[in-house]
């Protein structure tokens, strides 16, 4: 009864902001947007933004598995680390996220621009200046600089979490360094994996300022789209049922994502 | 007995300037069960842990048949561990777990299949090959973790604690099982445990630890009969333990009498240490005691009653079948061969007395028998206490 009492203002704030919106995105998902009459036409319009959809789901995964392939490494150093060196070392990756996202990815066109910071570099070594914007490149390179704590810190707890005497009992039994990481800590932080994959990959597919910045005009996501619906094409009603398709589609990457880890331990955003 | 297999030379371990393990001098011989025994942070563990080849030690040799193995890493010693709280893989089932060493050792599967099952049989596990450990209840888990280091055919066995997380009843079950396999499998099992109880009813060898050093090296029966020290005879078992003095061969004085014991070949008139262990205190009439005293505190102990008498201010634990109530006086006899006598050591004074005991115990164990004894023997034997000091 008490803890029911206490999550009651959560509860009210999920229900005021949660589930009343997601009521009107459905809502505008399925009406007309001059009759207000119900209708599927929003829903079936997908078919003319698949491409833009599949694009943005590609480049959301290619980002997440970068963040894997640098944020592994980094965790697994930092959980090595000693107990001070560790407290210094994630405050260092939590410090960017301290910044404003939109300063950070300004940041990023600052220094990447045809005329910016390391091309102005790159011609006064007299080279040519390298495309460093306005392509996919760029705009898997801004999803991972801003997601890649998100890769880190589950991964650092899972990692620091693994008992010590686990790995004493694996080198007992047999293993070198390379066989207790690939038979113990490897295993043993697939809910690490899966959960930093989860939350690089959610953010990174509904994203839009980052392909607006970095991209170009042929790297629209699905993101973009679902903006423009509401801030310039006024048609609120296909923005909320591409919100509603994507929402979909993240869910179903989540649950197929899960169906790696071990049914028991199943760890979500 | 059989041939040495391990030997510990001049062992010193060192963990920032504190020195855990000192100077320690040891060998283990094959198919032998020792345990070390110890209260906590005595270094037993630490020791296990240079054999198992976690640890360096900081000076001194590890030999193994003979060989130095100091440099040696875990993975490549003929010697398997039994953790304590087990550390199985979480990730991995029953049959999983104890395939793991022979996973790495690259056998071909039959026989992988073969060792698995013989062992899990062995161990009582028949049938729970597909579990997952979390579903396994303590002694199970425990089971699993003495077949995934036995299925490799160790030489050597550490055993950390195994019982540890366990109840009692589970754990008379599980030492006559370790006792068991043991013995069957022929192996050398060095047991590491701070419960005095365990080490006596399983070991072929006990080694006493504490401070860092050792104590005393022997058989259970040498190390209850003949305690080296203080430390060791109240660690092992209960122990009056009285300061006297040791007249001649074969006669001491303590408490103002002499005394016949068993004991010789120490100086004259040389101050001993005097242990007389409670169960083996007759109770006679008072007419008939070497020494008299009143009975100031009576515990149920289910085959016995721990009786707390005062001895001129000094008081000993008597472990007797007989209910004397408290207030009672009482005489006591001893036979030459129910004195033990030790040479004076850094723990003399340390133990022995149970003062302390009889205070506690009427304080918080029993307020009936409290309520019993008059208000006037509780201060007296709070005076008692005080003299003491």
């Amino acid at each position: 009864m008490k803890s029911r009492t206490l999550a009651a203002p959560y509860l009210v704030w999920m229900a005021l902001f949660t589930i009343v919106p997601l009521a009107i995105v459905a809502y505008f998902a399925f009406t007309d947007s001059q009759t207000g009459e119900f209708t599927l036409k929003n829903i079936s319009n997908l078919g003319n933004y698949m491409p833009i959809l599949i694009k943005s789901i590609w480049l959301a995964l290619i980002s997440s598995v970068i963040c894997l392939i640098i944020g592994y490494p980094v965790a697994y150093y930092i959980a090595g680390c000693k107990e001070t060196t560790q407290r210094f070392l994630y405050m260092l990756v939590m410090l960017p996220m301290c910044i404003s996202f939109l300063l950070r990815t300004l940041a990023w066109v600052a220094l990447t621009e045809d005329t910016g910071i390391i091309n102005n570099l790159i011609t006064a070594l007299g080279m040519e200046p390298l495309p460093l914007i306005r392509n996919n490149g760029a705009v898997v390179l801004g999803m991972v600089y801003n997601y890649l704590p998100y890769m880190i810190m589950p991964l650092y707890s899972v990692i620091m979490k693994i008992d010590k005497r686990l790995i004493e009992a694996a080198e007992d039994l047999g293993c070198n360094g390379a066989n207790v990481f690939k038979r113990v800590i490897l295993p043993l932080s697939v809910p690490g994996v899966i959960s930093g994959f989860t939350m690089v990959f959610v953010p990174a597919v509904s994203t839009f300022y980052i392909s607006q910045k970095l991209g170009s005009s042929g790297t629209t996501l699905i993101g973009d789209v679902i903006e423009s619906q509401f801030k310039t094409a006024y048609n609120p009603n296909l923005g909320a049922a591409l919100s509603l398709i994507l929402m979909v589609m993240i869910f179903i990457c989540i649950g197929v994502m899960n169906r790696f880890s071990d049914d028991e331990e199943v760890i979500t955003v | 007995m059989s041939k040495e297999l391990i030997r510990l030379v001049n062992c010193q371990m060192a963990f920032d300037d504190e020195i855990v393990l000192d100077d320690i001098n040891l060998y283990f011989n094959d198919k032998e069960f020792l345990t070390l025994l110890g209260p906590s942070g005595c270094g037993k563990t630490t020791t296990l842990r240079i054999i198992g080849g976690f640890i360096k030690p900081t000076s001194g040799d590890v030999l193994f048949d003979g060989v130095r193995i100091n440099d040696v890493p875990p993975h490549k010693r003929k010697v398997n561990t039994v953790f304590q709280k087990y550390a199985l893989f979480p990730h991995l089932d029953v049959y999983e777990n104890v395939a793991f060493g022979l996973r790495l050792a690259k056998l071909p599967e039959e026989e992988i299949d073969e060792r698995v099952t013989e062992m899990l049989e062995i161990v009582s596990l028949k049938g729970f090959e597909n579990r997952k450990v979390s579903q396994l209840s303590g002694g199970q888990q425990q089971r699993v973790a003495i077949a995934r280091a036995l299925v490799n055919r160790p030489k050597v066995l550490l055993l950390d604690e195994p019982l540890g997380a366990l109840d009692l009843r589970l754990r008379k079950d599980m030492q006559n099982e370790l006792k068991r396999i043991q013995q069957a499998m022929g192996i050398t099992f060095i047991y590491v445990t701070h419960d005095q109880e365990e080490a006596l009813s399983m070991s072929d060898t006990v080694v006493v630890m504490d401070k860092g050093r050792i104590q005393q090296i022997g058989t259970p029966e040498d190390i209850y009969n003949e305690p080296k020290n203080a430390f060791v005879a109240d660690f092992i078992g209960e122990s009056n333990i009285l300061d006297g003095v040791m007249l001649e061969d074969r006669l001491v004085k303590f408490f103002g009498r002499k005394f016949k014991c068993v004991d010789a070949g120490f100086e004259k008139n040389e101050p001993v240490d005097v242990v007389i262990r409670p169960e083996d205190i007759d109770i006679v009439p008072p007419d008939d005691g070497h020494l008299c005293g009143t009975v100031t505190s009576v515990t149920f102990k289910g085959v016995h009653y721990d009786t707390i008498v005062d001895f001129k201010g000094f008081k000993w634990l008597i472990q007797t079948t007989d209910y004397n109530k408290v207030g009672s006086y009482i005489g006591i006899r001893l036979e030459p061969e129910d004195i033990h006598i030790m040479h004076k050591s850094e723990y003399s004074g340390m133990f022995g007395d149970y003062s302390s005991y009889s205070a506690e115990y009427d304080e918080m164990d029993d307020p009936e028998v409290y309520l019993e004894g008059s208000s006037e023997e509780a201060e007296e034997s709070a005076e008692g206490g005080e003299d003491e000091e």
